[in-house]
């Protein structure tokens, strides 16, 4: 693999905490499907089959009981269990390139996705990668004009577009 | 004779010009999409699926298959030059494979890899010629119950056949299935999950979930490992060819052996990864080399990616005749399918026989075009690695949001995306699998109304069943499957201490 032989930070997350905010998320959404399921029916009734809830029903309780296992096989402190899943480096990458994603798809919503992408791409290139400013501009803008050639222009499948494209007539 | 008449026939579709030319982009975007982590065969068809939209059926299918092969051979590059599997099937080639790039003879892997794909991939195309006619045939009397019975084997399989916790791979699967119910109840029409959300009324979209698990997801992973790629540029010199086919012969009974562990693993759905798997340690346990596996053995390269490749075509055969898909590619290739208008399933046999022969060929056209492909393109296909990641990550994900986007031209599905990513990056770190998940998705509605129509017809009696040999023989083989996991415990315990060897 790489050579990254620094420090690898502070661990914040033993897999046995994750496993169990899993298995708890799984009860969670088994929680939300038995409810609705209840209230759609889960009986038969005559001459009509199976009423909607019952599949899903039944499905969450298999999911349920697979969960609660999963659950009470993460609990007890094991060597595994106790090992560091996340540490604060490898969460600061993730989140370097997940925060900026989701300030992308915010933004996508009013100035369109080609220009929202390019600033994106460009501004991670300058902040994580360390590249000049004139070289992410280039790459950036390039790759969000081949898309927008591609999508737009070749394939004619619509993206959002913004007051920019507007500008441009498209 | 009809097969071989109907073949030819779906020759001469496919290779005009255009099909040519669309096989060479497609494999082209396949290698790309193989050698670069983070984009992987599954979320690279879902990715580019709207682009064939305007396209016939028939251009539209060879394009994402031939991405497809790309992706299968792509995978191979990076696991040997540079120890990253591109692709999670191309795990198990990375044992010898680097090993053999280190010792100066990534040339002979390589070459030896993609020689092996594409003999695994051509073993699996001639049973789907023969295999697939007759099983659609015989599909074409399936009634709602058999449907179930075999859609039932196929989700057991995955807990019989799954590496890693069954439980896990049951929550997975439970969750893809209560996902799929959201939305427009298909038989009474009732909103089942959505909560008075508009944005719910659809339902989940498999293929958004397709791109966030995989192509979000493993974003993330990478982003976490602080990837940087490191490794050497292959000097592909053409003796190299010669030189490796001359040492192939000796394995045949490898390649026979890794082609029907594949082919099986690939029709019931345990998909490439695993065959991969189990071809190395077949091959480890039964070669006369076996023990320099591990250390850089041509075999150790040939096994794996014979078997990864025999499933991932394979996985087809279910696909085109029951509507079923055997991995997750294939289930978005069947997702496209359904847009193009085509309903997989017995009956393209017969109504669309023109598209399934085309695409049968295209199978065998598009594997060949990819061998030359790769075998010449090799040093231009691994530059791709030296291109920054902090250019390619943002990109990539740039292009899962077109991607989500566009499979109903929603902004709710891009948020979507990005919450299936974390959650495939939160499965892919705690060991819960990913396809089980994708297939319930897909398969959800089919299999809900196939069950409901299935107790319909018997008034409530889960008996029917078990009201014919065939659909009780499936239904008992997917017991057995299910429970598979449980036996192997308890057999664990009445032996003691001894483990259970489980193949590897």
């Amino acid at each position: 693999m790489s050579s990254n032989e620094e420090a690898e930070g502070r661990p914040l997350a033993s897999y046995r905490t994750l496993d169990i905010a899993v298995a708890i998320f799984f009860l969670i959404v088994c929680a939300i499907v038995m409810t609705d399921s209840l209230r759609l029916g889960i009986s038969w009734k005559p001459n009509e089959g199976p009423m909607p809830g019952l599949f899903p029903f039944y499905i969450v309780v298999a999911m349920g009981i697979a969960s609660i296992i999963n659950l009470a096989k993460a609990l007890p402190h094991t060597e595994d269990g106790g090992e560091t899943a996340v540490t604060s480096v490898g969460l600061g990458r993730m989140a370097a390139i997940f925060v900026p994603a989701v300030i992308f798809v915010l933004a996508t919503n009013f100035i369109g996705i080609y220009v929202s992408a390019a600033i994106y791409i460009g501004s991670f290139m300058v902040f994580f990668g360390k590249f000049p400013v004139w070289k992410a501009a280039v790459i950036s803008l390039a790759i969000a004009i081949v898309n927008f050639m591609m999508f737009e222009v070749w394939f004619l499948v619509p993206l959002p577009k913004g007051p920019l494209e507007a500008a441009l007539g498209y | 004779m009809e097969e071989l008449n109907a073949l030819f026939g779906g020759f001469a579709v496919a290779l005009s010009a255009y099909h040519v030319l669309l096989m060479v982009i497609g494999i082209t975007l396949g290698v790309i999409i193989g050698v670069l982590p983070g984009l992987g065969g599954a979320n690279g068809v879902a990715i580019l699926l709207p682009l064939t939209f305007t396209m016939s059926p028939t251009s539209a299918i060879i394009l994402l298959t031939s991405i497809y092969w790309g992706a299968l051979f792509g995978g191979a590059i990076t696991s040997i030059l540079f120890n990253i599997p591109g692709e999670p099937w191309s795990v198990a080639t990375t044992f010898d494979g680097h090993p053999m790039a280190q010792k100066g003879k990534a040339d002979e892997a390589l070459v030896g890899a993609f020689t092996s794909s594409f003999v695994g991939a051509i073993f699996a195309v001639c049973l789907i010629t023969f295999l697939a006619p007759v099983v659609a045939k015989f599909a074409l009397r399936f009634g709602p119950a058999e449907f179930f019975a075999v859609q039932f084997l196929t989700f057991a399989s995955f807990i019989g056949m799954g590496r890693g916790s069954a439980w896990k791979t049951v929550a997975s699967m439970c969750l893809g299935f209560a996902l799929a119910s959201v939305g427009l109840d298909n038989v009474t029409g009732t909103l089942r999950m959505t909560f008075g959300q508009d944005e719910l009324l659809n339902g989940f979209k498999f293929l958004v979930a397709v791109i966030g698990l995989f192509g979000i997801g493993e974003i993330l992973s990478s982003m976490e490992d602080g990837l940087k790629f490191n490794g050497a540029a292959a000097k592909l010199r053409m003796d190299a060819v010669i030189r490796t086919w001359k040492q192939l012969p000796k394995m045949t009974m490898t390649f026979l052996r890794s082609c029907i562990v594949g082919c099986w693993m690939g029709i019931t759905p345990g998909g490439a990864t695993p065959a991969s798997f189990m071809g190395y340690g077949i091959a480890k346990r039964l070669s006369k080399r076996g023990d320099n596996f591990g250390k850089g053995e041509l075999e150790g390269v040939v096994a794996p990616e014979t078997a990864a490749h025999a499933a991932g075509t394979a996985a087809l055969l279910p696909m085109l005749t029951l509507g079923i898909p055997g991995s997750p590619t294939a289930a978005v290739l069947l997702g496209g399918l359904l847009i193009w208008g085509l309903q997989p399933g017995p009956l393209l046999f017969v109504e669309q026989k023109d598209f399934v022969w085309g695409l049968i060929a295209s199978m065998y056209l598009g594997n060949v075009v990819g061998l030359i492909m790769v075998l010449t393109c090799v040093p231009l296909f691994a530059a791709i690695l030296r291109v920054p990641f902090s250019i390619i990550a943002p990109a990539i994900v740039f292009v899962c949001a077109i991607g989500a986007y566009t499979v109903n031209n929603a902004m709710f599905d891009v948020w979507m995306m990005l919450v299936f990513g974390v959650l495939g990056y939160l499965f892919n770190k705690l060991r819960y699998p990913l396809p089980p998940l994708v297939l319930a998705l897909v398969l959800g509605d089919q299999a809900e109304s196939s069950f409901r129509q299935a107790m319909l017809v018997s008034q409530g009696h889960v008996g029917v069943f078990w009201s014919n040999w065939l659909c009780g023989g499936i239904m008992t083989l997917g017991l057995v499957m299910a429970f598979w996991p449980a036996f192997q415990a308890l057999r664990a315990k009445l032996a003691g201490n001894g483990a259970v060897a489980r193949p590897a």
